[in-house]
């Protein structure tokens, strides 16, 4: 982070870190009351308004939320920018889909071998690509999505191009497909609340600090004894597994898998923008993002003025925060208003 | 200054999430906006009142996404502007007649799928239970389809399907959902049929497609087929749906020796594909493709697109009447194929309609004819109907599995195979050369 | 194994192209260090113009190449200064993401113009056989126009006054401040020029293939792959990573399915990352 209010912002947020870890033991818990509160408030939303639609859109929004802050822990916490990032999910949701759909596994079993995969998958990559910086490791990223996808296009037993299909019957073990909807709905609360709150345990922890040293200078960070290549790689495999169990529970909900939706690019960039836009490097940053953005694009999709090129203008919106607000809502608030440090996170 | 132009950035932000109600993302289109009837449709009740006071005058809303954005933008089009010439054709008539005398006017809610699966669970959802949808139209494409099919199970809407080929979707245990369209395990078998009707010592046969869910779907049944009758296989290969260069994959076909390729994938691949074998000038005798040839634009290709055959789901020049209706001892439903293309161009400023236009306007009509026969919009009458159709319409003929294990899959409708010729005044013409009863012109055989 | 031979020759000859393409990408690269993730869309743009311009007006394809070169220095120039300006010097993550909003300003654009529908221009030079291999002229113009643009861009490279302060500014643009290179128009230059090229690649490829408003994800995905093999920021490595990526999709298919190839072009991507980040002909560069 080389411009000034950046740096600035670092070094704040190294101190506010340090006197984290010192206080935790007063149960120094303020950051993360509203990321929480956030939430939960979703979470119960549906409830309050009685219908489904509310809770399908939430469940598009806790989707990005989960995504972004999971994202967030490299991108945010590391400064890895990770392009390809989809490929957890999609790996994830494959290897998820394919236990239920063919070896008749529930989701309960599924869910956590799709986050195993993701995070093998990870650890994996952390050893060969990690080491490379800015743009080259953005770049690879790019390259292993678009390797697995094109690998999976090919495989065979996840059904190739083909992909896989949940019979309509799998929905009655969980009470038929209304209710296995609403579990889903609710398993995605229970996961996006984890992420947030291992986000914000990240944030504050040694680990984290670590992790924020690697941002801001990785040679100095090793030489104040960062173990950087582990520390990056436990980060990036933390940051894999959620999007590999989220996966199968979307595809579960979705009910058919096929290589080209499961390894959407875009989707990955997406996700970048939500963290630029709440603000990368906080707990709170990527759940407003994740909030903003997918309610912006909702707006963007069905305003008669803008639907036809809502995307040109979702780009100019965006070139538009990226140029003159690169700290996100969340940065610039904590920039503007340093009294909220300690409750926005 | 620049404090300013920030707090206003927050603030346009924060009114657009207002807009949005915080929670929920999609907002309905604007629904009158979308009503090129709204007039007539507004007028209506106050003339049936006059004319026939016993008669009351229902409104039903139909919904579906359309790919407005994205790769699936030029086929979901065509639906959607097949979709919308039906719902003013039907209230510029005064709604469907049901036998009681109630008069039901037709409303469209759509929004845009962003051709990508992410939103059209909620998008069916919003629509399923915002919108009151008393019925649906699939999206365009397999994949939508099969995510939307289970908001329509869900809600037990009725739900019919068009642009939506793989046979898949169909053995997942659905009850909901009647497709419209010709399912992919027979798009291309007549095209065997075809080649074993022009020429009896044809023997090999090479099937290179696009290496995607649909184009698979219809290849392996496609393949299965010809193996039964006893034809070579001599290559069977897919290609990336990334394809650019089909040179290496041209000349690896060649070593094989073919005497007929089938196969191709969606209009891109499919065009350039043509247009590189032609360039390549290998002297395959036979060559049919999916999906792109039935496309008016395939004719850009020039050249390269004589002889080229394909099948589709509806051609004019397979003219279904009612007259061929009775000799087949089917009913017949709706307007003709001419009448059609008229109403189209008249509205499209003289588009020609594409088949998937066709298709969107069929999924119309059959939905129109259940709710005649069911005498209401209620959804289970309606299924009843749908179970019990068996209809020869300008689209085809409409027939729906009723089994458990395939329930709502097509059996009644098949495919007309196109070739591409050349007229007597060297022109570009589409010609019908399958099936026979069909066909407007002999096939081109061998094609140059 | 008459196939293997026409293959690579096929190949051989898409590359040029393909090494053009990538071109742009990597000048940009090596003179800013900035990945232009702008780049597919305006592959697009470049092809859309030849059509455009050919269809609409009944031009020579090839001499819609010089219109469309022009729109695209102009073109470049304006998104230099419009979106990478004035995050140049901010880590990746911001030029990265301005480059891909004004992709999604492109693409958006584009899509309401156009629609995604196939275009195909419809000019052919027909075709020669040599032996058992039938090669379209059309292939042949485009290589060749290839080469020629890119020996052009050497010459003024070296030869020229900005074409040395291009390079200057590329290896140390601190340096070549204070030696008073004015880098600003330096850099809005570059830009032009890297996307110059992606129009013009984009229009040759026109003359090849049918193509839609999103075609040019593909290359510019194939350009990544290209711009690591040659070294990324050096423009005539692009050009040998163009041929060897050109001669791999001719052989592979020969001896395996041709969906492998995919497969293997982004794990060859990877490794070569990895390995040698620098590229096969890149110098190394810290």
């Amino acid at each position: 982070m080389s411009s000034p209010n950046d740096t600035q912002l670092a070094a704040t947020d190294t101190k506010t870190g340090l006197s984290a870890v010192l206080a935790q033991n007063a149960g120094s818990f303020v950051g993360l009351i509203l990321p929480v509160a956030i939430i939960l408030a979703l979470t119960i939303w549906p409830t309050i308004t009685g219908k489904d639609i509310t809770r399908e859109s939430i469940f598009t929004i806790m989707l990005s939320i989960a995504l972004a802050s999971s994202l967030n822990i490299l991108l945010g916490y590391t400064g890895y920018v990770s392009f390809g990032h989809v490929v957890f999910f999609g790996l994830g949701g494959y290897v998820g889909f394919y236990l239920m759909a063919v070896q008749g596994w529930s989701l309960w079993l599924a869910m956590p071998m799709g986050g195993l995969a993701a995070g093998l998958l990870a650890f994996l990559l952390g050893k060969a690509i990690l080491r490379l910086r800015g743009g080259y490791f953005a770049l690879a990223t790019i390259g292993v999505n678009e390797a697995m996808r094109a690998f999976i296009n090919n495989f065979k037993p996840f059904g190739g191009p083909v992909g896989m299909t949940l019979n309509f019957q799998v929905y009655k073990d969980y009470g038929g497909a209304a209710r296995a909807l609403s579990l889903a709905f609710y398993i995605l609360a229970a996961l996006t609340l984890l992420i947030v709150i291992i986000s914000y345990l990240v944030r504050t922890s040694k680990f984290g600090l670590g992790l924020l040293a690697i941002r801001e200078d990785e040679d100095a960070a090793e030489v104040m004894g960062v173990v950087a290549p582990s520390a990056k790689t436990w980060a990036y495999v933390l940051s894999a597994i959620l999007p590999g169990i989220i996966g199968v529970l979307f595809f579960f909900k979705n009910g058919s898998i096929e290589p080209v939706p499961a390894f959407r690019l875009n989707f990955s960039i997406e996700m970048i923008v939500m963290v630029m836009l709440g603000g990368q490097g906080t707990v709170l940053g990527p759940i407003i993002g994740g909030v903003g953005y997918q309610s912006l694009r909702g707006f963007l999709l069905t305003s008669p003025l803008f639907k036809n090129i809502q995307l040109a203008v979702a780009g100019a919106l965006l070139l538009v925060i990226v140029l003159f607000v690169p700290a996100g809502l969340v940065g610039w608030l904590r920039n503007r208003f340093p009294a909220l440090r300690r409750v926005l996170q | 200054m620049k404090r300013t132009i920030i707090l206003s950035l927050f603030l346009i932000l924060a009114l657009a999430l207002a807009a949005c109600g915080g929670g929920t993302t999609a907002e309905p289109a604007a629904q009158p906006a979308a009503n090129d009837a709204a007039a007539p449709a507004a007028d209506q009740p106050a003339d049936t009142e006059a004319a026939a006071p016993a008669a009351t005058t229902e409104t039903m809303v139909i919904g579906f996404t359309a790919s407005q954005t994205g790769s699936q933008n030029v086929a979901s089009t065509g639906q959607v502007n097949g979709l919308n010439l039906w719902k003013d054709t039907v209230n510029a008539a005064g709604g469907i007649e049901l036998p009681n005398g109630t008069k039901v006017m037709v409303e469209f809610v759509s929004y845009d799928d962003e051709s990508n699966t992410d939103r059209v669970q909620e998008l069916y959802t919003r629509l399923a239970t915002e919108d009151n949808a008393n019925f649906l139209i699939s999206p365009y494409s397999s994949g939508l389809t099969a995510a939307a099919a289970v908001i329509a199970e869900q809600y037990g809407k009725v739900m019919i399907t068009t642009g939506a080929a793989s046979d898949d979707t169909y053995k997942q245990g659905l009850t909901m959902v009647y497709q419209a369209y010709t399912p992919a395990s027979r798009y291309l078998t007549g095209a065997v049929d075809l080649l074993e009707h022009v020429d009896a010592n044809a023997k090999n046969i090479a099937f290179v497609y696009e290496n995607s869910k649909f184009s698979t779907d219809v290849v392996e049944a496609a393949r299965q087929y010809a193996e039964g009758k006893g034809y070579n296989v001599v290559l069977a290969e897919g290609y990336d749906p990334e394809t650019t260069d089909f040179g290496p994959f041209i000349n690896k076909i060649q070593d094989a020796k073919p005497d007929a390729i089938m196969g191709g994938g969606h209009f891109q691949d499919g065009s350039t594909f043509a247009r590189q074998l032609n360039e390549k000038n290998i002297g395959v005798s036979f060559f049919a493709l999916l999906v792109a040839p039935p496309e008016p634009d395939f004719a850009d290709l020039g050249e390269a697109a004589v002889g080229v055959v394909g099948p589709s789901q509806w051609e004019l020049q397979a003219a279904f009447t009612p007259e061929s209706a009775t000799a087949a001892g089917l009913d017949w439903y709706g307007l003709l194929g001419e009448e059609f293309v008229q109403g189209y161009e008249a509205k499209y400023d003289g588009t020609e309609p594409s088949y998937h236009a066709a298709g969107g306007y069929a999924a119309g009509l059959i939905l129109e004819k259940a709710i005649i026969d069911a005498g209401s919009t209620d959804p289970d009458a309606v299924r009843q109907a749908l179970e019990a159709m068996n209809l020869l319409t300008f689209f085809g003929h409409i027939q729906f599995d009723t089994t458990a294990e395939a329930h709502g899959l097509q059996t009644g409708h098949s495919m007309v195979y196109i070739q591409w010729q050349k007229d007597a005044s060297g022109n570009l013409v589409k010609e019908v050369v399958w099936p026979l009863e069909g066909a407007t012109a002999e096939t081109l055989y061998p094609a140059p | 194994m008459d196939f293997l031979l026409t293959s690579i020759l096929d190949g051989l000859l898409l590359g040029f192209v393909y090494g053009l393409a990538a071109m742009g990408l990597t000048l940009i690269w090596g003179v800013m260090n900035v990945i232009n993730l702008s780049h597919g869309p305006i592959i697009s743009l470049g092809m859309f113009g030849v059509y455009l311009l050919f269809s609409g007006l009944g031009i020579n394809p090839y001499v819609a190449l010089i219109f469309v070169a022009i729109f695209g220095l102009l073109l470049g120039i304006v998104i230099y200064f419009v979106a990478v300006n004035r995050v140049i010097n901010a880590p990746h993550l911001s030029t990265l993401l301005a480059t891909f909003s004004v992709a999604m300003i492109i693409t958006g654009l584009g899509t309401a113009v156009f629609s995604a529908s196939p275009r195909n221009v419809d000019y052919s030079l027909g075709s020669f056989t040599l032996g058992s291999a039938t090669i379209p002229i059309n292939r042949i113009v485009a290589a060749a126009l290839s080469m020629l643009i890119t020996a052009g861009l050497y010459i003024y490279l070296r030869r020229t006054r900005s074409g040395r302060y291009i390079r200057a500014v590329a290896n140390n643009r601190n340096a070549a401040e204070l030696m008073g290179v004015p880098s600003v128009r330096i850099l809005a230059l570059s830009f032009g020029i890297g996307t110059m090229l992606a129009t013009v690649a984009g229009g040759l490829i026109a003359t090849l293939f049918p193509f839609t408003i999103l075609a040019g994800g593909t290359y510019e995905l194939k350009s990544f792959v290209i711009g690591v093999l040659g070294g990324l920021g050096n423009p005539v490595g692009a050009l040998l990573g163009g041929l060897i990526l050109g001669v791999l999709e001719g052989i592979i298919p020969t001896f395996m399915p041709a969906t492998w190839v995919p497969v293997i072009e982004f794990i060859l991507f990877v490794l070569i990352l990895m390995v040698r980040p620098q590229g096969l002909f890149g110098a190394k560069k810290s």
